[in-house]
């Protein structure tokens, strides 16, 4: 424990896996349009998919539907399936670079945390992807809460060093 | 053709197409799928605060940030374009049942207007859903390290035990909240 807090103090960029994992090559800036096209991809498939409807979370934690076990099932079963493949036959980057996924590394707030997100998922009916999906499909008010939810971000990373990990 | 695609999607389709997400930005960058880490970025973008969860150069993040609007674009998208009008949300006769009680009776929209709308955002119910379910989100995913998308398919993805931990601690919050919650707040 006493290690890992070391690390974290070394290189905050470690406290979080998602920002360890960034290419060495420098790219112009239409390099990210990509992204966008995958973003609004994933957006369509969001709502079309009812994963955005605050109906469709209600009935997924009152085991009422099988809708959403479903998407979240076959989605993580394509997942592996690729991760796996790429493992396997050491797919590149379409730049020609190795493909890495950092790990997860475990820590309390995976409990902590996860169980308040649960709580604030079943309330908005959204986790942060269909926040965003929804702002679009012209919910407005939703822009209150994706901001209430940078607040949250911004008071966690507040009160990081004071919490259990 | 396009009339199928105005119709609500399958789950065997949708499920499949997200999960490819995972090898599309893999290949297209070694980008790790995750989405709640954007909040963390719009922090160390807008107000870092010497915060040191905030301190790091978070313009090396930004194809997240893009990629976020990127979702915000296809909802507008889907919703303008893909979706016919006047079609009511089907939901579960159960869940029609339980929230009739609680005066939630409109589903013609995918976030009920009966619930997420600007009159009610200064009602105590209102304030309870948006900001304070708003709050939750971010500071939990961030204390989890990820969200449904970060740990509970891109890290199941990759056979990660912590984000097994997570998504089962994920359900377990939703479960508290939607049947033992809710309820209550939603009669408020």
């Amino acid at each position: 424990m006493i290690m890992k807090e070391e690390v974290d103090v070394t290189d905050v960029r470690l406290q979080d896996t998602v920002c360890v994992n960034e290419s060495r090559l420098t790219h112009r800036w239409y390099h990210n349009l990509k992204y966008l096209l995958v973003g609004v991809l994933f957006g369509i498939v969001f709502v079309k998919a009812e994963v955005v409807s605050w109906f469709r979370i209600q009935e997924m934690f009152r085991l009422q539907s099988f809708h959403m076990y479903g998407i979240i099932g076959s989605a993580v079963a394509t997942g592996m399936l690729s991760v796996w493949l790429i493992k396997r036959f050491h797919i590149k980057t379409i730049y020609g670079e190795p493909i890495r996924i950092a790990p997860k590394t475990f820590s309390k707030g995976q409990i902590y945390g996860g169980l308040i997100f649960g709580l604030g998922w079943a309330l908005t009916g959204a986790c942060p992807g269909p926040l965003f999906a929804q702002i679009g499909t012209g919910a407005t008010v939703i822009i209150v809460t994706l901001l209430s939810a940078v607040a949250g971000t911004w008071t966690y990373g507040y009160f990081r060093e004071k919490l259990p990990h | 053709m396009f009339s199928l695609l105005q119709k609500p999607w399958p789950w065997y389709i949708a499920g499949p197409l997200i999960g490819l997400t995972v090898p599309a930005l893999l290949i297209l960058g070694n980008k790790s799928f995750g989405i709640s880490a954007s909040l963390r970025h719009i922090c160390a973008a807008c107000l870092p605060a010497k915060i040191p969860f905030f301190q790091y150069d978070w313009k090396k993040e930004v194809w997240n940030l893009v990629f976020v609007l990127g979702i915000l674009v296809g909802g507008f998208l889907a919703a303008q374009f893909l979706t016919l009008p006047d079609q009511a949300v089907q939901i579960a006769p159960q869940l029609q049942k339980e929230l009739a009680a609680q005066s939630v009776t409109r589903y013609d929209n995918l976030v009920p207007s009966d619930l997420f709308n600007w009159q009610s955002l200064f009602t105590l119910r209102g304030f309870i859903l948006m900001v304070l379910g708003g709050f939750l989100v971010g500071f939990g995913t961030r204390y989890a390290g990820g969200c449904t998308s970060g740990h509970s398919i891109m890290g199941l993805s990759n056979l990660q035990w912590p984000s097994l931990v997570a998504t089962i601690a994920f359900m377990a919050g939703g479960f508290i909240m939607a049947n033992g919650l809710l309820p209550v707040i939603l009669s408020l």
